[in-house]
């Protein structure tokens, strides 16, 4: 039997493969055909590590979270400190990745989808670290709501392209992403910024996260002799769940749980929970779990964090939910949002709010675990706290009534930055 | 199995010693009823086989006029059901009505069933921009059960290996993009197109026609002059928006283009 970890698309059981215009299939086969070659290249392994070393601050280390574990029936909690990256979270560890890929390919410019501005400004540093032109393409609705991030990443040299199709938003910046590359496909390589789209994207963005998995596996080993009961991780995209649990996937014994947005609650229809509550069809060149109509339209996400906003999700996630390797459950923003809270005053480290989901699921699976009859002092979590909470200030305080009224006079346009 | 309609109509155009005239309209807009009035009136001017869009709210091979076309017709209520019944009003006028689609709304309505409610609509086949032959097991099943046209595209970047499959996976004839980029008009149809129709025929393609970037009749004759037909869609599309609403003014603008580019896939031949 194929181990797991090994998967190397097109194809993760019924879910993957190349739903685009033919006019893309020779840049996507030069692109899986360059990665096959570069990702076991000695100089390439060697320049990324020393990138992840010298530039992003890896290893990021693991911190056990006592007094937040209290809320969570006990057990013990370990942070994988993805926010401690260099530009704040996982992002980082892909596109260092697929810049040197861009390099390589002899291709001068990359381009990038934004939600939130995370990958957007994370794609920014890289090309600003490589010399490459960079172009990111966001929703307009995403600029106004994230001012601050499209400043940053025209601070960083990019062009900030605002998309004023469709809903405005991330799967619109996608779609204008994928019609900038079909036209400049010869001089441009697409950085996707998480385990979706079409092949090799799942595959390659898996290969260049999953280091914070196995850090994470050597880090506990070292810590405390043993593997984690489960390892919790927010899912839009799923890069950074993909990312921790790719090193866990072959312990049968670890169980892997994906925390999806159900913004309002999935009952109400205004979520982002695209396993939980969506249906196989094709968005954005992979077969996979995607919010649709009866039509087969794409439905609207909601959710509070913009990076998990997203009405489609990466195909290993679909097939991992398919076979029940993996759960995935719905986190509210409310709950997300008592987590956020929560870890900022138990132990002073302030989440992004996409990363809060995932403490929320750690929350709700350690009381279970305990309530099961489990031994608190034996129960081990470890959770992807796959950014951090500096970008969501803003909302947070808006959330929590902490902004006074001519503070916030501002927010409409995204101006009151208080970062 | 009687074979490919939309082939013999090229075929058909041939024997005259000209290129057939495609084209493509949006069902829905501005609304089901005006887009199959327009596809009739298209019919009428002189288009020899007609793609029926069904709207889709992701339709990444799509420029700005036909974005926002689908966009209109979305948020007016149109239904997969909708472009049924436009094929079956369109199909009528006797001209081959082809549905070009995106994916996943025939995935969702059934791939099979898709099929037969497009037969029992008169429909000739399909045209799936994001659908390779790689990928399209389902749908060629179902379109070889039924006698159905698959139309896929190639493009500049396709290599002869898979101008070889694409060919031999299309039925009714093989659409070339005629440039590497998204629909909509452009200043000139690109120097590539000519190189891939010869290398598409090379491939075993016994009828290629052109899209992307064509929108008058000096374009049109220059395509007929090297393909078997001539592709045309969001300059049809354009013709359709005003912002006056007046939709005899705009149907009188889609049959002066449509006349236009008929000429234009005649004096194709003068150039050949």
């Amino acid at each position: 039997m194929t181990d797991f970890r090994d998967a190397v698309g097109p194809y993760f059981g019924d879910f993957g493969g190349r739903f685009v215009p033919e006019a893309l299939i020779a840049a996507l086969d030069d692109l899986a055909t360059a990665w096959d070659k570069l990702k076991d290249d000695p100089t390439f392994i060697e320049r990324l590590a020393a990138l992840h070393r010298d530039y992003t601050g890896r290893p990021s280390p693991i911190t056990e979270v006592p007094r937040f574990a209290e809320h969570a029936g006990g057990v013990r909690v370990f942070l994988k400190r993805e926010d401690l990256n260099h530009t704040g979270s996982h992002k980082i560890n892909n596109v260092l990745g697929q810049a040197l890929l861009t390099q390589q390919v002899g291709k001068t410019r990359v381009i990038a989808e934004t939600g939130a501005g995370q990958h957007g400004v994370a794609t920014a540093t890289a090309a600003a670290l490589f010399g490459l032109d960079c172009t990111i393409y966001m929703g307009e609705e995403d600029t106004r709501r994230q001012a601050l991030n499209v400043a940053r990443m025209r601070l960083l040299g990019a062009e900030v392209i605002p998309v004023t199709a469709g809903s405005r938003t991330l799967k619109d910046a996608i779609n204008e992403a994928f019609r900038d590359w079909v036209a400049n496909v010869e001089t441009t390589n697409y950085v996707f910024g998480t385990a979706a789209g079409p092949h090799p994207f799942p595959a390659l963005v898996r290969d260049l996260q999953k280091i914070i998995g196995e850090e994470a596996r050597e880090q506990l080993s070292t810590r405390i002799g043993r593997l984690p009961d489960a390892v919790v991780a927010c899912v839009g995209g799923g890069s950074n769940a993909i990312g921790i649990f790719t090193a866990f996937l072959d312990d049968a014994e670890v169980r892997l749980i994906g925390c999806e947005a159900a913004g309002d609650g999935v009952e109400t229809g205004r979520h982002a929970a695209t396993i939980g509550a969506g249906s196989p069809g094709v968005l954005h060149g992979a077969k996979t779990y995607l919010l649709q109509d009866e039509d087969g339209q794409t439905i609207e996400s909601h959710s509070i964090s913009a990076g998990l906003d997203y009405p489609g999700v990466g195909p290993e996630h679909s097939w991992l939910a398919s076979i029940g390797r993996a759960e995935y459950r719905p986190v509210t923003d409310a709950e997300a949002m008592e987590a956020f809270r929560l870890l900022t005053r138990t132990e002073g480290i302030m989440p992004a709010i996409e990363s809060a989901h995932a403490l929320a699921g750690a929350i709700t699976l350690g009381r279970e675990l305990v309530a099961a009859g489990a031994d608190p002092a034996e129960t081990v979590l470890l959770v992807s706290l796959s950014g951090r909470g500096d970008k969501d200030v803003e909302t947070a305080a808006e959330w929590f009534g902490l902004v006074d009224s001519s503070a916030a006079s501002g927010e409409d346009e995204g101006g009151s930055t208080t970062a | 199995m009687t074979g490919s309609r939309t082939a013999a109509t090229i075929d058909a155009a041939r024997a005259e010693g000209r290129a057939a005239l495609v084209v493509y309209l949006p069902v829905g807009y501005p609304d089901v009823d005006g887009s199959i009035a327009a596809a009739r009136a298209a019919v009428e001017a002189g288009a020899d086989i007609v793609e029926l869009g069904l709207p889709y709210s992701d339709p990444g091979m799509d420029g700005a006029v036909n974005q926002e076309a689908m966009q209109a017709a979305l948020a007016g209520g149109t239904r997969t059901a909708d472009v049924l019944r436009a094929v079956r009003e369109v199909a009528e006028t006797g001209a081959p009505t082809l549905v070009m689609t995106y994916y996943n709304p025939v995935l969702r309505y059934g791939v099979d069933r898709f099929a037969t409610d497009l037969v029992a609509a008169g429909g000739a086949g399909l045209i799936t921009p994001d659908l390779i032959p790689d990928e399209a097991g389902e749908w060629i099943a179902a379109a070889d059960a039924h006698d159905l046209d698959k139309v896929f595209l190639v493009a500049p970047s396709s290599t002869t290996e898979r101008l070889h499959l694409t060919t031999a996976a299309s039925r009714g004839f093989v659409y070339a993009a005629s440039t590497m980029g998204v629909t909509g008009a452009r200043a000139s149809v690109g120097p590539r197109a000519e190189a891939l129709v010869a290398a598409t025929r090379a491939a075993g393609a016994e009828r290629v026609c052109v899209g992307l970037g064509v929108s008058t009749g000096a374009q049109a004759a220059e395509v007929a002059s090297y393909a078997d037909g001539v592709i045309v869609g969001s300059a049809l599309v354009r013709t359709l928006i005003r912002s006056d609403g007046d939709r005899d003014a705009a149907l009188e603008d889609l049959r002066l283009l449509i006349g236009e580019l008929a000429e234009g896939v005649r004096a194709g031949r003068l150039v050949r």
